[in-house]
């Protein structure tokens, strides 16, 4: 395919609505939040991506207010939701009488958690999404009730638990007692669904840094989830957005908390092994 | 006014014609990618496969660059640019790579205009849910030969 000419007519469609952006693979620019939290945005890829050389965060992809949007925390709306958060964590729920709290102390505690999930569960014996694992702390822990998978209640604790880990690389098991997990996540990865017949790769290994109609793809990577998409104003989940991208080549999606998505989930994670977490992003 | 009142009961039935004569997608005959027969019968309309490279099912300018379509905004940057496609391919291989660009492209990102079978969890249309029934090809029989009619335009 001719890039220029691509570009080229990307150009005039844009200059008619005098964005002056350029249209481009990944960019040059930088990400260090709050003036001090360096975001590795582009690393070597892992060993086992076979066709990429280089991972990057979709925030290279992503037009400059938008990016500048998330180097602030005053200004990343994301945050919002992170204080909301941050009540709940001390608020106690259940028949335990106890919070997130009285187990882990601050949320910066946990920092180190985030870049490591879905993770193998040995007392479970399965593989576990951070969403189940704070499900698992509500049941067993506090006895309280189990929190929606992509619920508000969650979703904001999951950016709480992303906020504090939030420069630290991203860092999944893919082996042992994970391997079989990830193997599933990685054959729907390239798996072509729906009528159109397109799997994530066509668009987000293949044809990143391309125009598709109005969007710019990136990577598809998950190291900024949740998401604050200024398209809903809200917290998108990880497995929203699978669900989204897959109805989108007009297929029958999965459902959100499904093991599919989870093992999605764990591969797709594992593509950013190496970019720093950067949750709660800002995205279009 | 009333004469683009008239083409529209035209088109409509050409395109009633058109779903009793056309073969099932299955029964289309590639030969090299290329389909010689005309879906339909009835020739395409330019001005229709115009709309349809713009919107819905085709969209096939959210891959596609065509110069001749520079008034719609966001062009695709997925597959080769479409200006002079008319020179580089004959209308009967234009029909095959409308109809089924997997065959003449093995492997190709681009979708099947007319198929209807053979998918992974096909859906109903974008609403994420299991399909009701057989599925209808993305486009018609008669919208592919328009869309043909359309490519046949694109000279250099
Ligand atoms: C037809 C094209 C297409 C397919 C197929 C597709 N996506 Fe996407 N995806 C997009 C577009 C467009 C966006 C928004 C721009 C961007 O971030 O790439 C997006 C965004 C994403 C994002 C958000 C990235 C960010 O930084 O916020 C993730 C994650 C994602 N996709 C994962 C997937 C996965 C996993 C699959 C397969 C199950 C998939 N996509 C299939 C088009 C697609
Ligand atoms: C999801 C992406 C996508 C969509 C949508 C799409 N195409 Fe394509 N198309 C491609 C790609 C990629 C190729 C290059 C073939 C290959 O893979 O080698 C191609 C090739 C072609 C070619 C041959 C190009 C040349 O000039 O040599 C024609 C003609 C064509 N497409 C027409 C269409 C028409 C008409 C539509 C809509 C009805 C359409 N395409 C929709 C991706 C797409």
């Amino acid at each position: 395919m001719n890039k220029a000419i691509a570009r080229g007519v990307g150009a005039v469609a844009l200059s008619a609505l005098s964005v002056t952006a350029v249209l481009a693979d990944a960019d040059d620019d930088q990400l260090v939040i709050n003036g001090e939290i360096e975001i590795v945005t582009e690393a070597a890829a892992a060993a086992h991506l076979e066709n990429l050389d280089t991972v990057y965060s979709g925030w290279r992809f992503r037009k400059d207010e938008t990016q500048s949007a998330q180097a602030d925390d005053f200004e990343n709306p994301g945050f919002i939701f992170v204080e909301t958060a941050m009540d709940s964590w001390n608020t106690v729920e259940g028949e335990a009488g106890k919070s997130c709290a009285s187990c882990h102390g601050d949320p910066e505690d946990m920092a180190g958690a985030k870049p490591t999930y879905p993770k193998w569960n040995e007392k479970a014996g399965e593989v576990r999404s951070l969403e189940m694992q704070v499900n698992g702390c509500r049941t067993e822990q506090m006895q309280a009730e189990e929190w929606k998978y992509t619920g508000s209640d969650m979703t904001n604790m999951i950016a709480l638990l992303s906020s504090v880990s939030r420069g630290m690389p991203v860092n999944v098991a893919i082996d042992g007692p994970a391997q079989a997990t990830w193997e599933k996540g990685k054959e729907m990865y390239y798996t072509r669904y729906g009528q159109l017949e397109l799997s994530c790769a066509n668009c987000h290994e293949d044809n990143y840094g391309n125009m598709i109609r109005a969007d710019h793809l990136s990577q598809g990577q998950i190291n900024g989830f949740p998401a604050y998409r200024l398209k809903n104003t809200k917290l998108n989940t990880v497995h929203d957005r699978f669900k989204g991208c897959i109805r989108d080549t007009r297929a029958e999606t999965f459902s959100p908390s499904s093991a599919d998505l989870v093992a999605l989930e764990l591969y797709v994670m594992s593509r950013g092994n190496g970019l720093s977490v950067e949750g709660p992003s800002v995205r279009n | 006014m009333g004469r683009g009142f008239q083409l529209a009961i035209a088109a409509s039935l050409c395109a009633t014609m058109a779903v009793a004569d056309a073969p099932a997608p299955a029964d289309v005959v590639y030969e090299d990618g290329a389909v010689a027969q005309s879906l339909t019968g009835v020739a395409g309309d330019v001005e229709s496969g115009r709309k349809i490279m713009n919107k819905g099912a085709g969209n096939c300018i959210a891959c596609h660059q065509v110069t001749d379509l520079q008034d719609l905004p966001f062009h695709g940057e997925i597959g080769p640019s479409l200006d002079g496609a008319a020179d580089r391919w004959e209308e009967s291989q234009l029909r095959g790579i409308v109809a089924n660009a997997k065959i003449m492209f093995p492997d190709t990102m681009m979708p099947s205009f007319y198929k209807n079978t053979g998918y992974i969890r096909p859906g109903n249309a974008y609403t994420g849910k299991a399909p009701e029934g057989e599925l209808s090809p993305l486009l018609t029989a008669q919208e592919v030969e328009d869309v043909v009619a359309y490519l046949l335009t694109l000279k250099e």
